[in-house]
């Protein structure tokens, strides 16, 4: 038995393993760890972009370049975007692996969708550092 | 794959709350990752040029595009207070039915009235 956080786990695991946060498959928990961890911070930042999406969706030309110029939004916007894309991405390849049981099917997909996802973040990120930039 | 008779599955269910909302922030979080490419076309349509934000505004104003810009707001409001349910439950809190329960409705309930306020905000 060990102790954590005052709550008493079996033994199950190397003092090793257990700080390297490894379980049985020797990979994943990470995955899941950040899908956790974007999610926490997806929360302020989606409430954010909620009341500010029509910035972007519905406003003028002018309005819009106006918007994304000022510097928080624009910070703001870029760190919604990293949280976002990759919690997407990670989110995305958990609904692959549970549902594509093709030897072939499985990985192509999951390497589509991770460019596909790693390319348009890119280029989001891109785009907003371009307006206030260039 | 040899083809083995299944045990019953998903289908054999009354849909109660639990289940409903479980499946539920799987297809919100897989309809919001097609409203995360949308929001980098915008972004990526405002860099380039005046004719191509144009050119994006008008299909977002277009009755699909509003259709579309709603249930995207739907969706991240749904997926966001249901994501603070799991991220509770991640936490071990919140496990004991009546919670469960009164925790979901809180979230289908909240998540309509939120979107009808943003819509309002957006549109009007
Ligand atoms: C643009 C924003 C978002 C996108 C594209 C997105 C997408 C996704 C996807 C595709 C999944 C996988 C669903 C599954 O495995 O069934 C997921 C899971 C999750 N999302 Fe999001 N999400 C977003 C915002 C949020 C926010 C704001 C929260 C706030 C708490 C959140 C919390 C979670 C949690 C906790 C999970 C894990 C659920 C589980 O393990 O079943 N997400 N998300």
């Amino acid at each position: 038995m060990t102790e954590s956080c005052g709550k008493t786990h079996k033994k199950i695991e190397t003092p090793l393993a257990r700080a390297k946060g490894l379980g049985s498959a020797k990979s994943g928990y990470k995955h899941w760890w950040m899908q956790r961890v974007t999610a926490l911070a997806l929360i302020p930042l989606s409430v954010w972009l909620l009341f500010h999406l029509p910035n972007i969706f519905t406003a003028s030309y002018a309005e819009a370049q106006l918007w994304m110029s000022d510097p928080w939004n624009a910070v703001t916007l870029l760190l919604f975007l990293w949280a976002a894309f990759y919690h997407a991405l990670l989110g995305l390849e958990v609904i692959i692996e549970d549902y594509v049981h093709c030897h072939v099917g499985k990985p192509v997909m999951l390497i589509f969708t991770r460019f596909l996802f790693l390319g348009a973040g890119v280029m989001a990120v891109y785009a907003v550092l371009k307006i206030n930039f260039a | 794959m040899k083809q083995r008779p299944l045990s019953p599955h998903l289908q054999v269910y009354r849909p109660q709350i639990t289940s409903v909302l479980s499946i539920l922030h799987r297809i919100t979080g897989a309809g919001l990752t097609g409203g995360l490419l949308l929001l980098g076309w915008g972004i990526w349509s405002l860099s380039h040029s005046a004719e191509a934000y144009q050119c994006f505004t008008e299909c977002m104003a277009h009755p699909l595009g509003k259709l579309v810009t709603i249930g995207f707001i739907w969706a991240l409001c749904y997926h966001l207070l249901n994501g603070i349910r799991h991220l509770f439950w991640d936490a071990g809190l919140g496990f004991k039915m009546a919670a469960v329960n009164a925790s979901g409705w809180v979230t289908v309930i909240a998540s309509f009235v939120l979107t009808a306020v943003f819509a309002c905000l957006y549109f009007y």
